[in-house]
């Protein structure tokens, strides 16, 4: 200890303590990262929680209440999740332009990263369908036929059979799904949007909403091929049928008239 | 028409109105008969009939081109090639070539005939006189003859008997018809009355196969059931599920404003048959927050959240709810099969 204690004064005695504390600094903070980690996470949570209520007074507060608790211009969203937030948000329907009988899809106006922060500020309001992992929607893999088998059972009677909408009542109308991504459409079983009834994973499992994704994307993709030709929107009969009585028999007529029209006498009169 | 042969007398210049009676002629009807024939190109210039002839040949041989490109793709293309062709999309090319060179062979058949007769074939008009409809009267007077002969002789009228029983005879024998319709039977005696649904049946979700808990079932969802113990595999299951088919959504209880369909949910989730009362279609499609179904056939819009109460459209009664309840696994269980017949009204119905 004498020697240390004599060359405590040595020039290099600074630098010695400040490696031992710097060290010991490391040291300990490697022992507690995880713990400090989780600090800085919930941090970054409760910081998109502040980001998405200031965004939520300015564009939603007008209709949905100070407090998401709901006025008589819209419903509460206590309980109603993030990915209640990221479909209608997402999706461009909410904020709404107007009220009607049902909002429409429109242009999205909030970049993705407000929009999680609005849903983080609306899931902070109460617990809800949490907005899903890739892993949970992506349709990699899925049986397509399932799919198809589960989606006559749940989903054409508003949406058609290959998904192009239909008409509801009092100007309200199931959308058509082109176009539709993943994601939205995993969020619109697990919440139910409008008036949409949801289809939770308790009566439809994950996995079967991942079938109906494949069959959608499959039948209603961009890619989707129609070997009979021309789809007329893939309505059913009734459209094909008038297809055919209007423009096949009217281009019959039409030839008929244009022969009968035109005289083959050399002098015409 | 200006230089049809209309009888002078017929024209109003022949006719002197201005001084004393318009002299009627003796037939204003007169057939004006046809107008001349006019020459067409072809009949004139015989260079101009030979173009028609090459066109009409240049056609037909389009049409066999056309076959042949039929044969061809046939051959050629792979039933399951896509290809993208604007505006049609992603068609299959072996569709898309059939239907075009049929399609095509076929039309020029028809536009070469069409040409042809147009062109080349006489056009020379023609009038054929129909002939009288009535018969001479010498044939009417021995057609008359020969009757009464007949009639005499075979005393139909003098043998009441046989004249009756030949009546007799010709008016049963159209029973042995209708006696054959029988066959459209048998009659479906308590069939529409009956489901499979009973006391105690657990409530089988029909996307997992699994037995519904009422936990599972959210306000807000919709979900199809079918009663245990029916299986897909069953060579009756279309029979059976077109009548037992069930739609379970929940709702708030304080929401129903019906206080028999409260009794008989569990908490807030009912159970009512997935089958219009109008003509039978399958119905669900259910607005969760007005909690109105409608049938997409004609329209009819019943309100689950009033016993199902018809608001609209031409059903003419509320769709039929299953009592359920909960057995002691905490599954959901019916308390029995719908109290009246499901589907669309029956003579016999009550």
């Amino acid at each position: 200890m004498k020697k240390l204690s004599a060359r405590r004064r040595h020039p290099l005695a600074a630098v010695v303590v400040l490696l031992l504390a710097l060290a010991a600094t490391g040291g300990l903070y490697a022992a507690f990262a995880p713990a400090g980690t989780a600090k800085a996470d919930e941090t970054a949570q409760s910081l998109a929680i502040e980001e998405g209520k200031k965004l939520y007074s300015v564009g939603c507060a007008s209709c949905h209440g100070t407090g998401g608790q709901g006025t008589s211009d819209g419903p509460s969203l206590v309980g109603v999740g993030s990915a209640s937030v990221d479909f209608q948000v997402g999706t461009g329907r909410m904020p709404a332009q107007q009220p009607g009988a049902q909002v429409p899809k429109k242009k999205v106006i909030y970049t993705q990263a407000e929009i999680d922060q609005l849903a983080a500020y609306v899931a902070s309001l109460g617990a809800g369908p949490v907005t899903p992992k890739e892993g949970q929607y992506s349709p990699e893999g899925a049986d397509i036929a399932k799919g198809g088998e589960l989606f006559r059972t749940n989903c054409a009677q508003c949406h058609n059979f290959t998904g192009e909408g239909g008409a509801l009542t009092h100007g309200k109308y199931a959308p058509s799904l082109e176009g539709v991504s993943p994601k939205h459409l995993y969020e619109a079983m697990q919440t139910g949007p409008q008036n949409m009834p949801s289809f939770p994973d308790t009566t439809m499992p994950e996995k079967e909403k991942k079938d109906i994704i494949a069959y959608v994307q499959a039948v209603n993709g961009d890619e989707t091929a129609s070997p009979g030709g021309l789809s007329l929107g893939g309505l059913g009969p009734v459209s094909e049928g008038l297809f055919a009585w209007i423009f096949g028999l009217g281009a019959l007529i039409a030839v008929a008239i244009w022969v009968a029209a035109h005289t083959a006498k050399a002098k015409k009169s | 028409m200006s230089t049809q042969e209309i009888p002078e007398e017929n024209l109003p210049a022949g006719q002197d109105t201005a001084h004393g009676a318009v002299k009627v002629a003796d037939n204003p009807f007169v057939d004006p008969g046809l107008p001349p024939h006019k020459p067409r190109v072809q009949d004139i210039d015989e260079k101009a009939a030979r173009r028609s002839e090459r066109a009409v040949a240049f056609m037909f041989v389009l049409s066999m081109l056309a076959t042949i490109g039929f044969i061809a793709s046939y051959v050629i293309f792979p039933v399951d090639k896509i290809v993208y062709i604007w505006p049609f999309g992603h068609v299959s090319a072996l569709n898309f070539a059939l239907g075009w060179t049929l399609g095509l062979a076929l039309f020029f058949i028809g536009a070469g005939a069409v040409h042809w007769a147009r062109t080349l074939m006489s056009d020379v008009e023609i009038a054929d006189e129909r002939h009288p409809m009535a018969a001479s009267p010498e044939v009417k007077a021995k057609v008359m003859a020969d009757f009464a002969a007949g009639a005499a002789e075979s005393g139909f009228g003098r043998r009441k008997l046989i004249r009756n029983t030949l009546f007799g005879a010709l008016a049963l024998v159209p029973l042995s018809g209708v006696m054959l319709l029988r066959d459209m039977g048998p009659l479906p005696e308590r069939k529409l009355r009956t489901t499979l649904w009973a006391k105690g049946k657990l409530l089988i979700n029909m996307n997992t196969h699994e037995p519904l808990r009422p936990e599972d079932v959210a306000v807000g969802s919709l979900t199809f059931a079918m009663p245990e113990g029916l299986s897909e595999h069953d060579h009756n299951f279309q029979t059976e599920i077109a009548k037992a088919a069930l739609m379970i959504v929940r709702i708030q209880p304080e929401d129903i404003k019906d206080k028999r369909e409260l009794e008989w949910s569990h908490e807030g989730i009912v159970a009512f048959s997935k089958i219009c009362t109008h003509v039978g279609c399958p119905i669900s499609l259910y607005e969760q927050q007005t909690h109105h179904v409608l049938c997409p056939c004609h329209q009819s819009t019943f309100d689950l959240s009033d016993g199902a109460r018809v608001i609209f459209g031409p059903a003419g009664h509320a769709l039929p709810q299953l009592r359920i309840g909960v057995n002691d696994k905490g599954f959901l269980e019916a308390h029995g099969d719908f109290d009246e017949p499901v589907g669309p009204a029956f003579w016999e119905r009550g």
